[in-house]
């Protein structure tokens, strides 16, 4: 097949879903019936999510775009050899890295996502792939963890702890068997940045768990995966096989002495498991409750060992880190917020999609540069950043800077860099009820506050909305945000009042109705 | 099929928890596995899976019942997952339960009468830039407004005949 152009058709979830493999498959048997030199690559998404299904064809020295060409348009795209790069085609896009949305990005984390063959591990070595994993074996594990604490890193899971100093805590413990655990279970709605990075560029997940390992002495590591991500399952299945057989993982990897290995395990569908001891019940094979702390995880973790408990951007970012070094990452980025965060824009907007910037920007050049006002044609009215524990934010609110500190300022949180907008057919007060009744859903069942308060918060907030005693159920439900959240264990009945609260103190108007 | 069936479900029990009863921290495993060989978890099975694993039923009981994903009574054929989180909201998911419901006469953790639909909430299914989304089976969907929604469950009414046939 040498000789052959390339023509990319991305194998995603959400391009799947609009068609993606039916596409390729079309165009496969359309070139080999015909023998046409091209074929059918299978790359991961660019994340423009609003011009899916994205074709792109790889022309001399660059590689252009088509889209979105969806199962309504591939017949018209193979009639018209689009292959043949059709510049006056009304679903030509030009240049890739052109497109405003792509080039006005800084991709550090994601550089490789949706330009290499998802699968092939001599593609993601010939984008620099494996670079920081070479470097690292040669480099002590003390250097390893300065390096990542010197770049700024802080956890991308939403918690935002410093990567680097839960790394040298695991160092520093003197253990017969260490863990990594990489935390896969992406449950907080509005956010898909987990998703895309282990179906567009696995090899870099396995290349981040295993520069940690290295850096904290850990032989042994496991992916927590959710169930509700069947694509991502197989894709990584498949890569951690290919980098086992090149020996980039295994033991004695690249002839280093160092050994590592990783196992996926599966969630089943419990959103609290994405809290880290509660995933690591979950991992020993009981029920998803949290546990205490201390002990920390980095000292008495998985098994009752210390574990390296990271989010899948903070182990991706390693790699790169690692290889351009600390001073790369952390030139990016304000105050106590380095680099960058892949930002993942969601719900009513236009043009939907992965956006990673340095922090800093404002959430309304998200809004409407990236995405372009909402899909409905509607004014924007709320905005949830942050997964469903994330305040709801009013447009007096949208210029503030994305930047961790600055978001708990204003009683919300960035967390994984979820951004979910509403137009203005939203009832607030009915997104209020949600989040007590998704905490009363998906609660543990461990603690009090959690467990009961989110049901007495359903109780309460429907009152309200009947318009009962609405002045005093509105304190009552005030007074039980409080108790929720000073007196949970976790952050799923602390952090489950600030939408709440954050609904009623700037949509009060829609608390009125009764 | 014929010799698949004489294979009874505390056979493929007993296989699936001895073959994973060694791995640390085994009893999720064993759960995906038994639920994917049979669909569901029979109840009858879980003092077999106490006893290979030196729990008690309560215990393992107090897992299954603890996750979503676990059933102890059979599916229907296909399993349609609706996402009633936040981003589907914003799009329209609400509407897209009340008309799910309707058309198919059943409420969540319900199947339809003839046995073909089992209807499940699921919170995101991270396809949340073109939301509203639904999975059936392992397959995603996007944009599934109410008309969307009837074409899906006319196709897999045909499916149905095709693989019956």
């Amino acid at each position: 097949m040498a000789g052959n152009v390339k023509v990319f058709v991305p194998r995603d979830t959400t391009a799947c879903s609009l068609g993606a493999n039916q596409v390729a498959a079309k165009l496969q048997q359309h070139f080999s019936v015909q023998s046409l030199n091209y074929e059918v690559i299978r790359n991961g998404s660019r994340g423009l999510y609003w011009l899916e299904p994205l074709i792109e064809i790889a022309a001399a020295d660059e590689r252009v775009a088509f889209g979105p060409i969806g199962l309504a348009d591939i017949d018209d795209f193979i009639a018209g050899k689009c292959w043949e790069i059709d510049k006056s085609h009304p679903k030509y896009l030009g240049p890739t890295e052109e497109i405003p949305y792509l080039k006005q990005q800084q991709r550090l984390t994601f550089a490789r996502v949706g330009l290499s063959e998802s699968l092939s591990i001599a593609d993601y070595q010939n984008h620099s792939g494996f670079t920081g994993l070479k470097k690292a074996l040669a480099m002590t594990p003390q250097d390893l963890v300065t390096e990542v604490k010197e770049s700024g890193l802080r956890g991308r899971g939403g918690a935002a702890f410093p990567t680097g100093i839960k790394w040298q805590t695991v160092l520093d413990n003197e253990a017969d068997q260490k863990y990594i655990v990489c935390n896969a279970d992406e449950g907080d709605s509005g956010t898909y940045s987990d998703r895309m990075l282990m179906e567009s560029d696995p090899y870099c997940l396995i290349e981040g768990m295993t520069i940690a390992a290295r850096a904290v002495g850990a032989e042994k590591g496991y992916i927590y995966l959710r169930d509700e991500y069947p694509l991502a399952h197989a894709i990584l299945e498949e890569a951690i096989e290919t980098a086992r057989d090149e020996n980039f993982l295994g033991s004695n990897i690249l002839d280093s002495g160092a050994s590592f290995d990783i196992e996926i395990r599966l969630g089943a569908g419990a959103y609290i498991c994405g809290e880290e001891t509660s995933m690591l019940e979950s991992l020993e094979g009981k029920r998803g409750e949290v546990r205490p702390k201390p002990p920390l995880p980095a000292i008495e973790g998985l098994f009752g060992k210390p574990t390296v408990i990271n989010n899948v951007i903070s182990l991706a970012a390693v790699p790169g880190i690692i290889a351009e070094g600390a001073a790369s990452y952390h030139n990016y980025g304000i105050d106590r917020s380095r680099g960058t965060l892949p930002f993942q824009l969601a719900g009513n907007i236009k043009q939907a999609g992965l956006v990673e910037i340095p922090f800093g920007a404002t959430l309304r050049d998200m809004l409407y540069e990236y995405g372009g006002g909402s899909r409905s044609g509607r004014p924007l009215k709320a905005v949830q950043v942050g997964g469903p524990l994330g305040a709801y934010l009013s447009e007096s609110q949208w210029d503030t800077p994305l930047d961790y500190e600055a978001f708990v300022a204003i009683d919300g949180m960035l967390g994984h860099g979820g951004i979910v907008a509403f137009d203005d057919s939203v009832d607030m007060s009915e997104q209020a009820r949600f989040s007590m009744e998704f905490c009363a859903i998906e609660s543990c069942g461990k603690c009090t506050p959690c467990r009961i308060g989110s049901v007495r918060g359903v109780e309460v907030i429907d009152l309200i909305r009947e318009g009962e005693n609405s002045g005093e159920n509105k304190e009552l439900l005030l007074e039980l945000c409080d108790t929720m959240v000073a007196g949970s264990l976790c952050a799923m009945g602390g952090l489950t009042p600030f939408p709440v609260r954050s609904a009623l103190k700037h949509f009060a108007e829609d608390f009125e109705q009764g | 099929m014929s010799k698949e069936k004489e294979i009874s479900k505390e056979e493929i029990v007993s296989g699936i928890v001895s073959e994973h009863k060694e791995t640390s921290g085994p009893l999720l495993i064993i759960l995906h596995e038994i639920q994917k060989a049979l669909k569901f978890i029979p109840p009858e099975t879980v003092p077999l899976i106490a006893e290979g694993l030196n729990l008690s039923r309560a215990e393992v009981h107090g897992v299954i019942s603890f996750y979503h994903f676990f059933r102890s009574a059979p599916p229907g054929r296909h399993t349609i997952q609706i996402c009633r989180a936040e981003s589907c909201q914003a799009m329209g998911s609400r509407q897209l339960e009340q008309h799910a419901k309707q058309s198919l006469g059943i409420d969540f953790h319900q199947t339809t009468a003839d046995e073909q639909i089992t209807l499940e909430p699921v919170y995101c299914l991270g396809n949340c830039a073109c939301s509203p989304a639904i999975r059936v089976g392992d397959d995603i969907h996007a944009h599934v407004g109410p008309a969307a929604f009837d074409a899906i469950l006319a196709d897999l009414a045909t499916e149905k005949v095709e693989v019956q046939n």
